[in-house]
């Protein structure tokens, strides 16, 4: 009789490929999620398409009574709206649900389940549910830069537009962490979907134009909501307007700030975490 | 009657239970304006004439208006609700009750406007003040009178279409897009981005024979004074008319609805 074969305990992947192996895994259910309900996914896409459309629009009344808002001309600003949308989108895909759902976990006491993963926790909140409809509407907002590109007449090389991906992926990271710092405020109040969407409110100041505003409203959308970066900057690498190279040195650095102040905010929060109704 | 101030009562006590919530939102809410007056100043820098007739004070004066008049008529949760109520069966009690759903509803409505108007009343005083220079009051009291008695129409005809659409989740899983799709079409055709007089002439005349503009700009037009005479009393007619319609048109769903209703987990 030969000897049984020595049982290998299968080898789990650990570190950073244990954590893409469960991210694959999220991606797969997601899919099968948004399968699921066709029609709406389509009805949402058509949803946000008209809301763009609805921006540009304004834009459009504008420009048919002026050629310049401060420095920015037409095509500049619908390639800045681009880019906003870009952003948000991609945003959107990524972390919007997961923010928004937070709270709801805590006010039923779900994050319970959560916390007993075996997982960073921040992880799994953050990137459960992939909104895939958010990179439809990327790529329509993708579309409508590259026209306006066109009409600038602008050719962007290799770089500026790595340069342009590295900034806009900086701008997702604030959307997302200061998202994720609001909807922790239902650690303290339970319910926090005004303070979500709250946040859509400054969206509409991220597709403006910078020049546009002064003063204190100007250092506060930089400096502490660093919305008057998020997509101006990315936006003016690719229309030539950057002032100076430090503008994009200063949305990397507010957006790892941002960052870090959400991880330190979610610390401070999940410690006050009693659970509900179990 | 008096089962409905019940009703306000509690629609008062829901709005407070999560006030920083509230609080937050309407705070937050003021954001996109002062975003758009900046935007506008920046627009009328360094030139001399007006856009359409609109003077930069009197472009300031339209937004502040304008937020006022929303601030008092715009539904907020309401037609979540509802939908959310037919959806989980929560309604079959009305249907038990001695109580008329879409008169409790409108009494939470305007519940929660009445919060929301003394919440709000602090920061748009505070605005009005900042911007005081640029802020024009009411020609005369007759207009305010007008101005006040389309408020009212516009609340409820913001309401009712509101109603009606949350109405639809008797036929539908989802209503969140049809809600979204028909508030896109109200956000630019009631004059939430502009006022509707800076499009071309042919585009307003077309809005003009759509509800949209008695859903905010109308009320708005009335204050500002760009709607004078006797097109006041003919635009309240028309308004009055769009309210009943949109009245009628909810009834009517609510009873086709009814039937349709499969009392889901009750």
């Amino acid at each position: 009789m030969n000897a049984p074969l020595p049982i290998e305990p299968p080898r789990r992947p650990h570190g950073l490929a244990r954590y893409w192996t469960i991210y694959v895994a999220l991606w797969k259910t997601s899919v099968t999620r948004e399968l699921g309900f066709k029609s709406n996914f389509i009805l949402w896409i058509f949803v946000e398409l008209l809301w763009f459309a609805l921006q540009l629009s304004f834009i459009a009344v504008i420009y048919s009574h002026t050629d310049h808002i401060r420095d920015w001309t037409k095509w500049e600003v619908v390639l800045l709206m681009g880019a906003s949308h870009f952003i948000q989108q991609i945003f959107l895909a990524f972390f919007l649900t997961n923010c928004v759902q937070l709270s709801e976990l805590i006010r039923t006491g779900r994050l319970d389940f959560m916390l007993l993963l075996p997982v960073n926790t921040r992880f799994i909140l953050s990137l459960r549910q992939v909104d895939l409809g958010g990179f439809v509407n990327a790529a329509s907002a993708l579309a409508v830069m590259i026209y306006a590109a066109r009409r600038l007449q602008l050719s962007p090389g290799v770089a500026e537009v790595l340069g342009f991906l590295l900034l806009a992926g900086a701008g997702v990271i604030i959307h997302y962490s200061l998202m994720f710092l609001l909807a922790c405020i239902s650690f303290w109040t339970v319910k926090a979907q005004g303070f979500v969407w709250g946040y859509y409110n400054l969206f509409n100041i991220a597709r403006l134009p910078d020049s546009a505003f002064r003063g204190f409203f100007k250092s506060f959308f930089t400096f502490v909501l660093p919305m008057l970066l998020v997509a101006n900057v990315p936006a003016k690498l690719l229309v030539n307007k950057l002032s100076s190279p430090s503008e994009m040195l200063l949305l990397l650095g507010m957006s790892a700030a941002c960052l870090l102040v959400s991880e330190i905010g979610w610390r401070c929060s999940v410690r006050r975490y009693t659970s509900a109704s179990s | 009657m008096k089962k409905y101030w019940h009703v306000i009562n509690i629609g008062i006590q829901n709005t407070l239970t999560y006030r920083m919530n509230f609080l937050f939102r309407c705070v937050f809410g003021f954001v996109p304006l002062l975003a758009t007056i900046a935007l506008w100043r920046a627009i009328y820098d360094g030139r001399t004439d007006t856009i359409s007739g609109y003077s930069l004070a009197g472009m300031i004066s339209y937004y502040l208006v304008l937020t006022i008049v929303d601030a008092l008529t715009a539904v907020n949760e309401d037609d979540w609700q509802i939908a959310t109520d037919i959806k989980d069966g929560n309604i079959s009690q009305f249907l038990l009750k001695p109580i008329d759903f879409l008169g409790y509803r409108l009494c939470l409505f305007g519940a929660g406007r009445l919060v929301y108007m003394v919440v709000a009343i602090v920061p748009t005083t505070l605005f009005v003040l900042w911007f005081r220079e640029d802020f024009s009051l009411p020609a005369d009291a007759a207009t305010f009178g007008y101005f006040v008695l389309s408020v009212v129409m516009t609340g409820l005809l913001q309401f009712f279409l509101s109603y009606t659409m949350a109405l639809l989740a008797f036929w539908m899983q989802e209503v969140s897009t049809v809600i979204f799709i028909l508030f896109a079409f109200e956000y630019i055709a009631s004059g939430h981005l502009f006022p509707l007089d800076i499009l071309p002439p042919a585009v307003e005349q077309v809005l003009r024979f759509t509800p949209f503009p008695y859903q905010l700009y109308f009320p708005v037009s009335i204050w500002l004074g760009r709607t004078t005479g006797a097109a006041v009393g003919q635009g309240l007619l028309i308004q009055a008319a769009w309210v009943v319609a949109a009245y009628l048109l909810a009834r009517w769903v609510w009873s086709r609805g009814i039937r349709k209703y499969s009392a889901v987990g009750g």
